[in-house]
């Protein structure tokens, strides 16, 4: 991939939440480690595919990236802004730069605005973006980009299906013409046709707009069809990184090689044969997590070496990407008997 | 009397702040729109927006319902029993107990509903606030509104009222009236507190609110336009109840001798100048007592209907 100028950087990210007992005298007796850190840059006009299973810390990511969450440490910065530590005025105006897409749409979309009063928000609040005059003929103009009908700027958001109720919070993230926009499960709560529909109007929106978007997903064959590069998380923690056809065909994580074998096969031909890694086990607690590497637990490569060591996120021999792993290999799981 | 702004004004009547919220648009509020869809086809609706209705033409022009002196006094027909000339007959005084009955159903409603808006103010304040800052500031208000739960109600009402305003005083009308508002909604707050705190706290936990923060908004903007319209329900229809139970809880005051008293007029007054002459003269006491009940009935029945109106679980 060319190199491209970063637009966010996100460097060693925590976020912990404390764990508190009592009533009066609130002690803390552990943390829940959501995100234990993380790192990774994003180009502009890039999507980052980031994910992982339930509870892996993808959604606690995406809210402090949003800075809706303050981070334990680490710096998420935006054009070289740290949006963590920006307050008041300097952070609404970093907002701009930085959206985000809710994953459901039945409870992102406040029950008593119109349409119109929804995607007109962002410039009500941002008011120096758009004079008053302007801004019903501006929101219509964004319900039309996002395939929408402009006259339905009076409906309320019951009045839409969930794949237009998705459209009607993408058209809000897009107001402000941010740079980037954050999409936390944008898909998942929708119907598989409507899906394909949300993700080629992201696609589209993407090329006529210059976007760059990290993509949250626990459906990898979601995150394959929009991303240019994918984060496998595990544990608050990235386990691997890499192009997505790195990631995809030359998976080397053992844990990213589990999730790949999981996916379903359209082709009922060879299937069957197909090795499936199955996993034993529950994730840990992410208030307790194991030492050294956090997979070890489920991981059938397991040695002394990855309970006594955290293996990093680097480039490792006999892989061309970022890979978590004390004894990483490539290995293709999902063409092997194609 | 089919138009639906014409109840939503009413029911919004003792509502405060919050009120403004939703009726300042005057769109069509999908949730609202649901809500009179199914209050129309009730028939305990209707009954009880007739009787508030009569309440109200009461209480704002008693001299539709009768041309007597409620004050005129003739002591010759002191305790006369009910006859053509005076239907609910004449009280210890020698006054008419129907004017006085009419007339006594302004002081009663005013009570009800001043004191209910300065409760929704203070615990509407109070619950948003909590609510919305959560933390430390949740902690202070709610254990300060558990302090005032914790004074029972009538002997707190004794307390401040015997201090404030002695059963032996004679204060005039506009304070005494004023001081019982006060009382009432001094010792009543929590509850609102409470209500308005728990579903400004549902609200707040929806996604677009959090949508509406990462735009950047301010305090002021999600409390206004997103926390408060989707938290309104439940706080009209307690205040609705509410107004009845103040009715109530003023006629008990007044009982005591330490509400309020000569020269307002009120139910609770009447009730409790003739306690003492239920055996020899029923009509002066019953006559105001069951109006009060008529009227605590009516807030509580159209309270209850708009309850099971907005209550999504029972639809």
């Amino acid at each position: 991939m060319a190199p491209a100028e970063s637009i966010l950087e996100v460097r060693d990210l925590v976020k912990h939440f404390p764990l508190t007992q009592g009533i009066v005298f609130k002690r803390q007796i552990g943390a829940i480690k959501a995100v234990d850190g993380v790192s990774f840059d994003l180009h502009r006009g890039e999507t980052l595919g980031v994910v992982g299973e339930s509870g892996c810390g993808k959604s606690t990511l995406a809210k402090v990236m949003m800075a809706l969450e303050r981070p334990t440490s680490g710096s998420v910065k935006v054009n070289g802004k740290d949006i963590t530590k920006a307050k008041g005025a300097e952070l609404k105006h970093m907002r701009r730069n930085i959206q985000m897409v809710m994953q459901d749409p039945y409870t992102s979309l406040n029950p008593r605005m119109t349409v119109g009063d929804i995607v007109g928000e962002p410039f009500e609040i941002h008011s120096e973006v758009l004079p008053k005059g302007g801004r019903r003929k501006r929101v219509q103009e964004l319900l039309d980009v996002v395939g929408l009908n402009p006259d339905h700027i009076n409906r309320y958001p019951h009045q839409f299906s969930g794949g237009q109720r998705q459209r009607i919070g993408i058209a809000r993230g897009l107001a402000l013409q941010p740079e980037v926009i954050i999409c936390d499960e944008p898909v998942s709560a929708l119907d598989v046709s409507i899906q394909a529909q949300v993700m080629n109007l992201l696609d589209r929106l993407q090329k006529e707009f210059n976007l760059a978007y990290i993509f949250i997903a626990h459906d990898l064959s979601v995150v394959r069809h929009i991303s240019d590069r994918v984060a496998v998380m595990y544990l608050g923690k990235i386990v691997e990184l890499g192009g997505d056809s790195q990631i995809y065909d030359r998976p080397s994580h053992p844990y990213t090689q589990a999730l790949l074998s999981a996916v379903p096969v359209p082709n009922p031909e060879g299937r069957e044969a197909r090795e499936r890694i199955i996993l034993q086990g529950d994730p840990p607690s992410p208030a307790n997590p194991p030492s050294g590497c956090r997979f070890r637990t489920r991981c059938w490569k397991a040695q002394d070496i990855c309970a006594k060591e955290e293996p990093l996120l680097q480039i490792r021999p006999g892989t061309d990407h970022l890979s978590a792993c004390h004894f990483a290999e490539a290995l293709d799981v999902v063409h092997v008997q194609s | 009397m089919s138009d639906p702004s014409v109840t939503q004004d009413l029911i919004h009547g003792g509502e405060g702040p919050a009120a403004s919220v939703v009726s300042s648009s005057n769109r069509p509020r999908s949730l609202w729109q649901d809500t009179w869809d199914i209050l129309r086809h009730r028939k305990i609706f209707w009954i009880s927006f007739i009787m508030l209705i009569l309440f109200l033409l009461m209480a704002a022009f008693p001299s539709l319902f009768t041309h007597k002196n409620p004050d005129y006094a003739t002591l010759a027909k002191s305790m006369d029993p009910p006859s053509g000339e005076a239907w609910f007959g004449y009280d210890l005084q020698g006054r008419d107990v129907f004017a006085r009955t009419i007339y006594g159903a302004r002081t009663s409603i005013i009570v009800g509903v001043l004191a209910t808006l300065v409760t929704v103010i203070l615990g509407g304040v109070a619950g948003v606030l909590a609510a919305y800052y959560a933390r430390w500031v949740d902690s202070i208000l709610s254990r300060i509104g558990e302090i005032f739960l914790g004074v029972p109600y009538v002997l707190g009402a004794i307390i401040i009222l015997g201090t404030v305003a002695p059963a032996q005083s004679s204060p005039d009308r506009v304070t005494i009236m004023a001081v019982v508002i006060i009382v009432l909604a001094v010792l009543g707050w929590p509850i609102l507190m409470r209500i308005a705190r728990s579903s400004v706290i549902q609200a707040k936990h929806q996604d677009y609110v959090q949508a509406a923060r990462a735009l950047g908004a301010g305090p002021f903007r999600i409390i206004f336009k997103h926390l408060l319209p989707n938290s309104l329900a439940p706080i009209l229809v307690y205040s609705t109840i509410t107004i009845g139970s103040y009715i109530g809880a003023e006629a008990t005051l007044s009982l005591l001798g330490i509400g309020l008293r000569e020269p307002v007029i009120s139910w609770g007054i009447a009730i409790a100048d003739h306690t003492s002459y239920i055996r020899t003269g029923a009509h002066a006491m019953l006559f105001p007592a069951a109006f009060l009940s008529l009227c605590v009935l009516t807030f509580v029945m159209l309270g209850e209907a708009v309850r099971d109106a907005l209550d999504p679980k029972l639809r």
